[in-house]
């Protein structure tokens, strides 16, 4: 809904928000279902109805539970019977400044101040490995705002008696266990209450009047913050964007200018700013953020305005170009189309509001965000976080190069009138095997952002694949595949449930990044083989229809399945005896277990 | 501004807040008139009342106000 999208009207938001909600759950989108915890330390009840707006808007609809004020420490440490029973797949800790136990005292000598860090951090952190122990699921912990005055002035900051300089140790004692710990995430309001200006953030009126940890009217700041996190967490970033040149890249318009005379580069103010968006660009690309043309311009022109010397990006940083005059959003469906990914993963960048509202009009579920003037353009798309990062994964760094790979795939199956022929030349290798600790956070990520190539869109968190890995009654499978253009890493998951003689496919996706390559053989084949070592006779497949998985509705029918039942939904069974099973696939050498 | 004008206004807020367009305060109305009147609703209720009129209430007056009818005093103080 546009009103939720970044730059939003907060204090329209706070005081409609009933009827937003009403709209937001009158509109027919599908969503998933997750339950959210919320232990404060302060008042939350407008932040949950902010954050449930939020995450409504994201495609999450969210169940909350929320314990009684001020009681997050109890309940994270001996929860009482609602929040057990809750089982919760997110527990969010809502703490602030006003929450530490003691600050120094001048008086106060090294070592006491010391021991009261360790004893404030001591008790955050028997609170997250009590709740990692019970729930294993997903803690999201804010970090600490600077407090809302300075005994010390500026040497608050630098002398270990300034509460200044307390908050910033313990927030780094926080950080220390987020890097050091799986499903563990800070939420950093000490940055967004700076963002927001503490001065306004830091309102006593919200404090003493309604015991809100911030000003009211930034509840809204706050919520999305949140909200990012946990959308990041399900799989709901986007993947790339789809960028315009002229006036968006570059000032001015690189056909009518000439390339000499675009603005890029140090020599103008303006000049600069476009140089400084480019880069940031380019430090997006490195998070494995996909980058894209969309432009109406001959395309030698495009060209031509890349290769100024001023130019950050170069023409080898954008996966797919589209330089020509069709309308964009036929372009940008082209380009979602040759990335294997759903135009709603996309974000569109535009400098003008007209082609932004017609490719919002025409692309259901796209971002086409409303960036400004050039000046405005990083913070817009910063504060947006459309790719909010909840880990670095080897695989986000390699993202681009992959992609590229994939271009260059494209361009040699042109030259095969074979398709069989194409792909023996890509010199497949797939390492087939049971989930392996390496990969769990992998696996978990791959089953909460795949959409398309997923037949039951059952999500996992790191937890729970973690435990279907050491339950003996599951047969896991994880695939990775390289051939002669690169790696692409683990692409795809199958998990099966085994009772006597029957194998129960829970779970069965493939990254999008891979498809018609025969993987789906390869894992299919080393399925069947497991699957007769352990005794098992039959297998059933599951098909449950979503707005996005269509292109596997007669999946187990491919692989040599027969349909059992089908319900009103579209829901299927399908079932396989491996009596009679024939190996399937021919182009992809797997490797043999050492 | 008159007195009907702000009455109005806060009129507009308390239908947004509390999502009924049946509502119509009046000088006497309490938070016992509104099912939904809470105190964190109250709060959204003078947030965005000093947002519409462009004015801010001191702590005090904020919890002190007695009905709608005090509210549109202070407000006609400020604008």
């Amino acid at each position: 809904m546009k009103c939720l999208e970044y730059p939003f009207a907060g204090e329209e938001l706070l005081r409609r928000k009933k009827r937003i909600k009403k709209e937001l759950l009158a509109d027919g989108s599908v969503r998933i279902s997750k339950k959210i915890a919320i232990l404060g330390g302060s008042t939350t009840n407008d932040i949950r109805l902010m954050l449930e707006l939020f995450l409504l808007h994201y495609g999450i609809a969210p169940e909350f539970y929320e314990s009684e004020y001020n009681q997050y420490y109890e309940e994270a440490m001996f929860p009482g019977a609602e929040l057990l029973a809750f089982a919760p797949d997110v527990i969010y800790i809502h703490t602030s400044c006003h929450n530490i136990m003691a600050f120094p005292q001048l008086t106060d000598t090294p070592e006491q101040i010391e021991a009261m860090l360790q004893a404030e951090y001591g008790r955050y952190c028997g609170m997250w490995e009590a709740l990692a122990q019970r729930f294993g699921c997903i803690v999201i912990q804010n970090n600490f705002e600077y407090p809302a005055y300075r005994l010390l002035g500026s040497m608050d900051a630098s002398d270990r008696h300034g509460k200044v300089n307390f908050v910033t140790r313990l927030n780094c004692l926080f950080y220390d266990y987020a890097g050091t710990h799986e499903n563990f995430y800070i939420h950093d309001i000490n940055y967004l209450s700076a963002a927001y200006g503490l001065e306004r953030w830091a309102d006593s009126f919200s404090w003493h009047m309604y015991k809100y940890c911030c000003n009211v009217s930034a509840i809204p700041d706050f919520a999305f913050s949140l909200a990012k996190i946990i959308k990041a967490l399900y799989g709901k970033n986007k993947k790339g964007y789809v960028l315009d040149l002229d006036n968006t890249l570059w000032g001015g318009i690189v056909g009518d200018d000439g390339p000499e005379n675009i603005e890029v580069g140090q020599e103008t103010s303006m000049g600069q700013v476009y140089q400084a968006f480019q880069a940031y660009l380019k430090e997006q690309k490195q998070l494995g953020v996909l980058l894209n043309i969309d432009s109406k311009n001959e395309y030698e022109n495009a060209m031509a305005g890349l290769e100024h010397p001023g130019g950050v990006l170069k023409k080898d940083d954008f996966i797919v170009v589209k330089a020509n005059w069709e309308p964009k959003d036929k372009n940008l469906t082209d380009i979602a189309a040759e990335l294997n990914l759903l135009p709603e993963s996309l974000v569109f960048v535009d400098d003008n509001p007209a082609e932004r509202a017609i490719v919002s009009a025409q692309v259901p579920g796209v971002a086409a965000p409303e960036i400004g003037t050039v000046e405005n353009y990083i913070r817009v798309l910063d504060r947006c976080g459309y790719f909010e990062a909840t880990g670095i994964s080897a695989d986000d760094l390699k993202r681009n190069a992959m992609y590229r790979e994939n271009a260059q795939r494209t361009a040699l199956q042109a030259s095969f009138a074979d398709y069989g022929a194409y792909l023996r030349s890509l010199l497949m290798k797939a390492e087939i095997r049971p989930f392996a600790p390496a990969w769990l956070a992998r696996i978990a990520q791959l089953t909460n952002k795949s959409n398309q190539f997923n037949l039951t869109t059952k999500r996992y968190s790191q937890a729970e694949i973690a435990a279907v890995a050491a339950d003996p009654a599951y047969l896991t499978l994880y695939g990775k595949l390289e051939d002669r253009f690169g790696d692409n890493g683990v692409v795809s998951v199958v998990i099966g449930r085994q009772e006597g003689d029957a194998l129960f496919l829970d779970l069965w996706i493939m990254s999008c990044r891979v498809l018609k390559r025969d993987m789906e053989c390869a894992m299919m084949d080393a399925l069947a083989q497991r699957a007769g070592a352990r005794g098992i006779r039959t297998i059933y497949g599951f098909y449950y229809p979503t707005a996005k998985n269509k292109m596997v509705r007669d999946f187990y029918g491919e692989r040599g399945f027969s349909k059992v039942s089908q319900d009103t939904a579209g829901n299927t069974k399908w079932e396989l005896s491996l009596a009679a099973y024939r190996p399937q696939n021919t182009v992809i050498q797997v490797e043999e277990e050492i | 501004m008159t007195r009907e004008e702000v009455f109005a206004g806060v009129n507009e807020v308390f239908r947004d807040i509390f999502d009924d367009e049946e509502i119509t305060v009046g000088e006497t109305t309490t938070a016992d008139d509104i099912e939904d009147w809470d105190s964190l609703e109250h709060i959204n209720l003078i947030v965005a009342i000093e947002k519409k009129f462009g004015m801010k209430f001191t702590m005090g007056e904020a919890t002190g106000m007695k009905n709608v009818g005090a509210m549109v005093d202070i407000i006609l103080e400020r604008v």
